[in-house]
């Protein structure tokens, strides 16, 4: 079955192209982390966001200056969407002293206060109180921002959404819940986790409203982005994203990923490739042509490239390091 | 320009591998995503992506062949019509070890440092002084500063409404309204994480657990996001808050609603943990705690809530972390405690003086930072100490202070530090054997006797 050929002619040229070229941006940059931890520069757990980035993208496209995003330690794609700079990331992959935290995070512990990232958790589910307290602190001080929480599938299981769920409407907090169902976690798949049918109905329980949405499709993933995000906007409390998408690679660099055929992949990568998805409708639609497309793969493969070579050549972090930030000296 | 493909790593320890397969030969035209190779870890087999497009120009390591170190050459891809380059097709190993920084080693300075053996009084003599219980000075303490800072406000079970399960938050309410005094579900670790986000977001939440029994629901986000997040971000974003409650034993709870966890938290390094005795220590340190810009654990004591003692009236009351306070004076035997712990070693202290016998009594009033220069200049003077708390006796706060004093006054010493805590037992319920599991008075009297060999 060839991709969808969806005319949509209420999206532009520059619109497509953007998402086009930050989709490519989080995959060639994964790409390159994956490299680099078969090298040896990268260390423990790397979590690849590769098939996944229409999710971010789309979501970002749906943000306004100032919202927040907090998400799992599946983190690289949301930091280089919300415009973090690609060698700060990749310095911190190879801890090194100018990663996003000097080196002392790592791929699961990242955060940018300037961009609204705030981490980066290494605990399943952490992140869902934590984005409702952001949105908390946002409400409290009316500032109109809404929070976006990433998480996964697996992650929805866990008792503290619920908890989180139920003060979330409770408060009309403005946080848009974003599960991530990328159909396993680690090996278990969701079928596996859970009889419920669908997991953001699970928000009818608490007074939430929600809605299922198509991962693959940056497009349909930041029309509902929008939705979700005039709903919590408007104080009618928090909203939930349930979006469909898939990870291409093992769950860590270490994960052989037994657990599904190859063919599943493969057939996703063929069919449903969200990349794809737009270099098709770019090329149909006329709006750019493969010289374009190409040239904008250069350009990437430059920033990628750039941001492997800073994360080698970045010294390790001072010694000293070892005992800074323990303890803030005055408000932060 | 060709490109050498190199032996992955494919698990956080691999250091080499079997090439199991190769699923291309040389000729094949490889795209990014293809899969080119299997390879064998000891854990696994794993598939092995090419990342760059291009021809197969040559296999450098044959299939099947054993102990493939990372990051050798195994293949090299060259583009349409290029040759493979001579000087590439050898199996060398591409520089991966980054140069370390040369740094001398480094300075140990990871708990925040006391204030150095400062013996200033807390108020000046002559303050006029109010009694008044530690219940109330809490709240005021709490009152003050929500009125200093639109910032700060009260989350957690039946603080509003109910005005507080312990009547700590009697009337805040009132004053502050719903929007900063807010009652939560009975859902600790959810709220506790929602404290921890607005702190990121820049408030200042104080969180109340009923009792900290139930923060054990809620220990992952006090220890991984609210304690290390200052660290893991490089100093970027960390959270000021207090965690707050009664702590330990109350009276006849059981095993379940029974536990001082004091040593618990001292071990984090990122919190900073209080255990007030006296009211004017729970007033001026809960002040502290609001004000600091770290996570702040603050142990209150259910029986300490309704005693009086002496708060000077004054605009704006504190105490600095890391100061303990001589309680007592005295020459003969050092005795270290903290909250409720305290009442022991001031009866014991009372007792032995009858015997002629003149014990220092130290309060510490927080135990991280502790301030040991404190204790160890007390140490020096009487050459003997007992320590006193309600905790389990492995692990305790009184086996580290032991500690302390062993490898920086050892010389010092006329006889073993002993720590006086509560039985290794979980808190019976029976009235008589809930006695016999807590520390007791006569329990340091005998200590006390037993250092200075009377
Ligand atoms: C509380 C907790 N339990 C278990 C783990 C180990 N673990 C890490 S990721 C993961 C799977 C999570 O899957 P999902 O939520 O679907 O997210 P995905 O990895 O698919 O993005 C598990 C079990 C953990 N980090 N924290
Ligand atoms: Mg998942």
């Amino acid at each position: 079955m060839p991709p969808k050929k969806s005319a949509k002619p209420n999206v532009s040229a520059e619109e497509l192209l953007g998402h086009y070229r930050e989709m490519l941006l989080i995959r060639r940059f994964e790409e390159k982390a994956g490299q680099l931890y078969g090298m040896g520069l990268i260390g423990g757990f790397c979590h690849l966001y590769i098939g996944q980035e229409a999710v971010v993208v789309g979501l970002e496209a749906a943000a306004e200056e100032g919202d927040k995003r907090v998400t799992s330690y599946r983190d690289h794609g949301h930091m280089l969407a919300c415009g973090m700079d690609p060698k700060g990331i990749m310095a911190e992959l190879t801890g090194r002293e100018g990663g996003f935290s000097k080196g002392k995070g790592g791929s699961m512990h990242m955060f940018s206060k300037e961009k609204h990232f705030y981490g980066g958790h290494g605990i399943v589910a952490a992140q869902v109180p934590l984005g409702a307290g952001l949105a908390f602190a946002d409400k409290y001080k009316g500032n109109g921002r809404v929070t976006f929480a990433y998480f996964g599938d697996g992650a929805a299981n866990q008792g503290q959404v619920y908890e989180t769920y139920n003060m979330a409407e409770l408060w009309d907090l403005p946080v848009v819940f974003v599960i991530e169902n990328n159909q396993y976690a680690m090996g278990t798949s969701v079928q596996r986790s859970t009889k419920s049918p669908s997991l953001w109905e699970r928000g009818a329980a608490y007074g939430i409203p929600g809605e299922e949405v198509d991962g693959m499709d940056v497009l349909k993933v930041k029309e509902a982005g929008e939705r979700a995000v005039a709903h919590c906007r408007t104080g009618k409390g928090p909203y939930i994203l349930e979006v469909k998408t898939y990870r291409y690679r093992g769950h860590s660099m270490s994960d052989p990923a037994k657990y599904r055929t190859r063919e599943e992949v493969q057939k996703m990568r063929d069919e449903r490739d969200p990349i794809e998805q737009v270099r098709d409708m770019l090329l149909t639609g006329k709006h750019a042509s493969e010289d374009d497309l190409k040239a904008i793969d250069k350009d990437i493969k430059a920033i990628v490239n750039e941001a492997a070579e800073f994360s080698k050549e970045s010294p390790e972090p001072a010694l000293d390091e070892l005992w800074t930030d323990i303890y803030a000296e005055e408000a932060v | 320009m060709a490109i050498e493909l190199l032996m992955p790593a494919l698990s956080p320890t691999m250091e080499e591998g079997t090439l199991a397969k190769w699923m291309v030969k040389e000729g094949d035209e490889v795209k990014s995503g293809d899969i080119i190779a299997e390879i064998e870890t000891d854990k696994a087999t794993m598939e092995f992506e090419a990342v760059d497009e291009g021809i197969m120009g040559k296999i450098v390591v044959a299939e099947g062949t054993e102990g493939v170190k990372v990051n050798a050459v195994i293949a090299i891809l060259v583009e349409d019509g290029e040759d493979v380059p001579e000087a590439s097709a050898s199996t060398s190993t591409a520089a991966a070890a980054p140069a370390a920084a040369e740094t001398k080693a480094p300075a140990q300075a990871a708990a925040p440092a006391p204030v150095a053996s400062d013996s200033a009084p807390d108020w000046e003599d002559g303050t006029e002084l109010k009694p008044t219980t530690v219940r109330e000075a809490l709240r005021d303490a709490m009152a003050e500063e929500m009125r200093r800072d639109e910032d700060v406000f009260l989350m957690g079970e039946e603080v509003a409404e109910y005005q507080g399960a312990y009547k700590i938050s009697q009337g805040l309410l009132d004053e502050f309204g719903a929007k900063r005094i807010i009652d939560t579900p009975i859902t600790e670790h959810g709220f506790a994480g929602i404290g921890v986000g607005a702190a990121f977001g820049g408030l200042k939440p104080i969180v109340e657990f009923m009792t900290f029994n139930f923060a054990m629901q809620a220990i992952d986000h006090i220890i991984n996001s609210a304690a290390k997040t200052l660290y893991m971000s490089g100093g970027q974003m960390g959270a000021p808050m207090v965690f707050r409650g009664p702590n330990g034993a109350a009276a006849r709870v059981g095993a379940q609603h029974s536990q001082d966890y004091a040593a618990w938290y001292m071990q984090i390094p990122g919190l900073k943990v209080v255990m007030p005795y006296s009211a004017a220590d729970a007033k001026g340190l809960m002040k502290t705690a609001i004000r600091d810009p770290n996570p702040v654990i603050f142990l209150e004591n259910e029986i300490l809530y309704g005693k009086s003692f002496d708060v000077p009236v004054m605009d704006d009351f504190t105490i600095p972390f890391g100061k303990a306070k001589i309680e007592r004076a005295g020459d003969d035997v050092t005795i270290v405690s903290f909250g409720i712990g305290m009442t022991y070693a001031l009866e014991a202290a009372e007792k032995l003086a009858e015997d002629g016998i003149n014990a220092e009594v130290i309060n510490l009033r927080t135990l991280r930072p502790m301030d040991m220069p404190t204790v160890l200049a007390s140490v020096q003077k009487t050459n003997r100490c007992v320590t006193v708390e309600e905790g389990w006796p492995q692990g305790s706060v009184g086996s580290w202070i032991a500690s302390e004093i062993m490898q920086k006054a050892f010389d010092y010493l006329d006889a073993p530090v002993i720590t006086c805590t509560g039985k290794d037992v979980p808190m019976p319920y029976a009235a008589n054997l809930e006695k016999h599991a807590l520390v007791t008075t006569d329990e340091v009297v005998e200590a006390v006797k037993q250092v200075t060999y009377r």
